[in-house]
């Protein structure tokens, strides 16, 4: 009933080319940022912010990332823990030499540096495809990583070998650090992922975007009208890799607050990959989805049996979870291929034509 | 220049000073190499049966080895436990093929792959639930296994042959000679290369689909029994083992995923270019290179032949 688009009459080229056409969906997004911005900080207590939105806006923005490289371009990689170790490596590193500036600054500008060792790392791209790429961008993973624990430089010759955040103000409130409250960093995260979505709804919307659907339907074909497969491909890895570095740096500088190498392991890469398929290939509501399920799911899971009152052994329900997430994920993908983003649209669908069936 | 001497010749005048720990090397190598082979030959079976990237592959190493090792604890003797996994494995391909591959016939590759991942944490979970997650110790003196070393003396030096190790090159070659026989001279080998050139066409002269994915998956799943216990014997089995199916992968894609002579020359290559790397480039980057050092192999291989040394031809048409 509410969800009708009758009356609303589009009467330029901007408005029909519009990411949001429907008025319902707008409002819809306003009241979701109004929530997200204003309510959330107000009453979220510390347990929600720390272990459930921070982690969730934070895989949100590697699994767009990803996306952009796997379901827009129809790159398949497997490095995507690497590029954000790469980012919370050089955040580090950043920090380290001018602790002057800004850690928000550093955040951001770590990705330039996980987008060029992810355009290091495409090179092989051009000639190399499919399943064949898959691999071959695990051989980043794997280097990469192991740069991480063999070179004491990148965690400051820490002696435990792990990255330790220091203390970083903004208008004398701490941001990072152990001192900082859950709702700063809470706050500073959602604003980073919002404007980075938006950067990104803006580049997969554009000429830049159509590109790379051109190529990922099929390379040759998109060669043929005249697009130059190489900077097309490596253009996907640097923006690709620019989002995952920022995702990394916040993982460790806004959420851990201190980590190991072992955080970036190829668990990592094959997480957020899960994101991306079950949210759905190539759309970037689908990365939210697809972000709050996985991560959001095995908690649940956890706390289900509790909330029963059953008793079962810690260990018993941990591999329980991973016999139930490993079910669902097949049981999903039979359902719905296409991902959440996929339902999504066809709830959009049902919706508007409600209560008629078509 | 001293890096380039460090890089360029020291390395190969040590290999000439000590000819034994060449031998020593390359004899650790070629044994790597024949497992990582068995493995990727569990992939290659089922790439070209079916077209799925099974990442499950390891874990189904992990789970065949668990069963085994997990029945005979349970007083099952062990030649009945071997027969009893071997049926177990037999179910797990029905039931994969009942309930993943049937309703997922004709997606793209990457949903396959994915659903290959959701049978690997499935997996995962099951083998912790019914046999726990401790490492175990594969039973391979009840399986006549032999145990021990040659040790003899050869080009001034010692060289030691583990016993288990030239049982695994043996098994190996013998497994491998049965596929090659039954791929080639049987008819549900030829049943099978029929499906691996074309779904459709196979479908066409009235072979089932169904009933080759099962046999595909149970041969995946035997040569991961093999494989399983191989590794479990030389080291342990526990689920650390399953990293093992990612040493496998360069193997795979520097042989080709299509070619299962790709899979045995591609494990060589990279079994003994691994242990080379390890032993005589290693201590210049401060070790542990293993983990990648594979991968950069298979890359160099990769940019001069994109589908692998043996791969198809591939041919792009608009």
């Amino acid at each position: 009933m509410l969800y009708r688009e009758a009356g609303q009459y589009k009467t330029s080229y901007a408005a029909d080319m519009a990411v949001f056409p429907i008025l319902q969906d707008r409002i819809g997004l306003a009241v979701i940022l109004l929530i997200a911005f204003v309510v959330i900080p107000l009453s979220g207590n510390n347990f929600m912010l720390n272990s459930v939105l921070i982690p969730f806006l934070i895989f949100a923005l590697a699994t767009i990332g990803l996306n952009l490289l796997t379901g827009y371009t129809g790159l398949l990689s497997l490095g995507t823990g690497g590029f954000m170790g790469v980012g919370a490596y050089a955040c580090l590193k950043l920090t380290t030499f001018f602790p002057q500036v800004n850690i928000i600054v550093w955040i951001l500008a770590s990705g330039f540096f996980s987008a060029a060792v992810g355009v290091l790392f495409g090179l092989p791209s051009l000639r190399i495809k499919g399943f064949y790429l898959a691999v071959a961008t695990l051989a980043a993973q794997f280097f990469l990583e192991w740069c991480f624990i063999r070179i004491p430089w990148l965690y400051n010759n820490s002696t435990s070998g792990a990255i330790e955040v220091p203390l970083r103000t903004l208008f004398g409130i701490p941001i990072t650090g152990p001192t900082a409250t859950p709702v700063t960093r809470y706050l500073i995260v959602l604003a980073i992922v919002v404007g980075m979505t938006w950067v990104a709804s803006n580049l997969v919307h554009g000429r830049i975007g159509r590109m790379w659907m051109s190529v990922r339907d099929m390379d040759l074909a998109a060669e043929l009208i005249g697009i130059r497969l190489l900077p097309a491909k490596l253009l996907a890895f640097a923006v690709s890799s620019f989002y995952c570095g920022v995702a990394g740096a916040m993982m460790v500088f806004l959420w851990y607050g201190g980590a190991e190498a072992e955080v970036f392991a190829i668990d990592q890469s094959f997480l957020v990959l899960f994101m991306v398929i079950i949210g759905g290939l190539g759309t970037l509501i689908g990365s939210f989805f697809g972000a709050a399920l996985i991560y959001i799911l095995p908690i649940g899971l956890r706390a289900v049996p509790a909330a029963f009152g059953l008793p079962i052994h810690p260990a018993a329900a941990e591999q329980l979870t991973f016999v139930i997430v490993g079910a669902l994920i097949v049981v999903f993908l039979v359902l719905e291929p296409a991902g959440l983003a996929r339902l999504w649209q066809i709830g959009k669908q049902k919706l508007r034509v409600w209560p008629f069936p078509y | 220049m001293d890096i380039l001497y460090k890089v360029f010749i020291d390395p190969f005048l040590q290999m000439g000073t000590s000819p034994d720990l060449l031998v020593q090397t390359l004899w650790d190598g070629l044994v790597a190499g024949v497992l990582y082979a068995l493995i990727a030959l569990g992939f290659v079976l089922i790439f070209k049966a079916s077209g799925v990237f099974n990442f499950a592959q390891g874990i189904m190493v992990v789970f065949a080895a668990l069963t085994l090792v997990g029945l005979h604890e349970r007083g099952v003797p062990a030649f009945v436990a071997l027969a009893l996994t071997i049926v177990v494995m037999l179910v797990l391909a029905y039931g994969v093929e009942r309930l993943m591959l049937r309703p997922l016939v004709n997606q793209s590759d990457i949903i396959l792959f994915m659903a290959t991942f959701g049978l690997t944490y499935f997996l995962i979970g099951v083998g912790q639930l019914v046999f726990g997650g401790n490492p175990k110790v594969m039973i391979a003196s009840e399986l006549y296994l032999p145990s021990g070393a040659f040790e003899f003396k050869a080009l001034g030096g010692f060289v030691s042959l583990q016993k288990i190790d030239i049982a695994a090159v043996v098994i190996a070659s013998v497994m491998v000679g049965v596929l090659a026989v039954f791929f080639q001279r049987t008819r549900i080998g030829r049943a099978l290369r029929a499906v691996a050139d074309s779904h459709q066409a196979a479908l066409s002269v009235g072979i089932s689909l169904e009933q080759i994915w099962v046999i595909v998956w149970f041969a995946a799943g035997v040569v991961a029994l093999a494989t399983g216990i191989m590794w479990g014997a030389r080291s342990e089995v526990s689920f650390s083992l399953q990293i093992i199916a990612l040493k496998a992968l360069p193997v795979l894609i520097l042989g080709g995923l299509t070619s299962i002579p790709g899979a045995i020359v591609g494990g060589l290559i990279i079994g003994i270019g691994e242990k080379l790397g390890e032993i005589y480039w290693g201590p210049l980057l401060g070790g542990g290179i293993e983990t990648w050092f594979a991968y950069v192999i298979a890359l160099g291989f990769l940019v001069f032949r994109p589908q692998g040394l043996f791969g198809e031809k591939i041919i792009e048409r608009i």
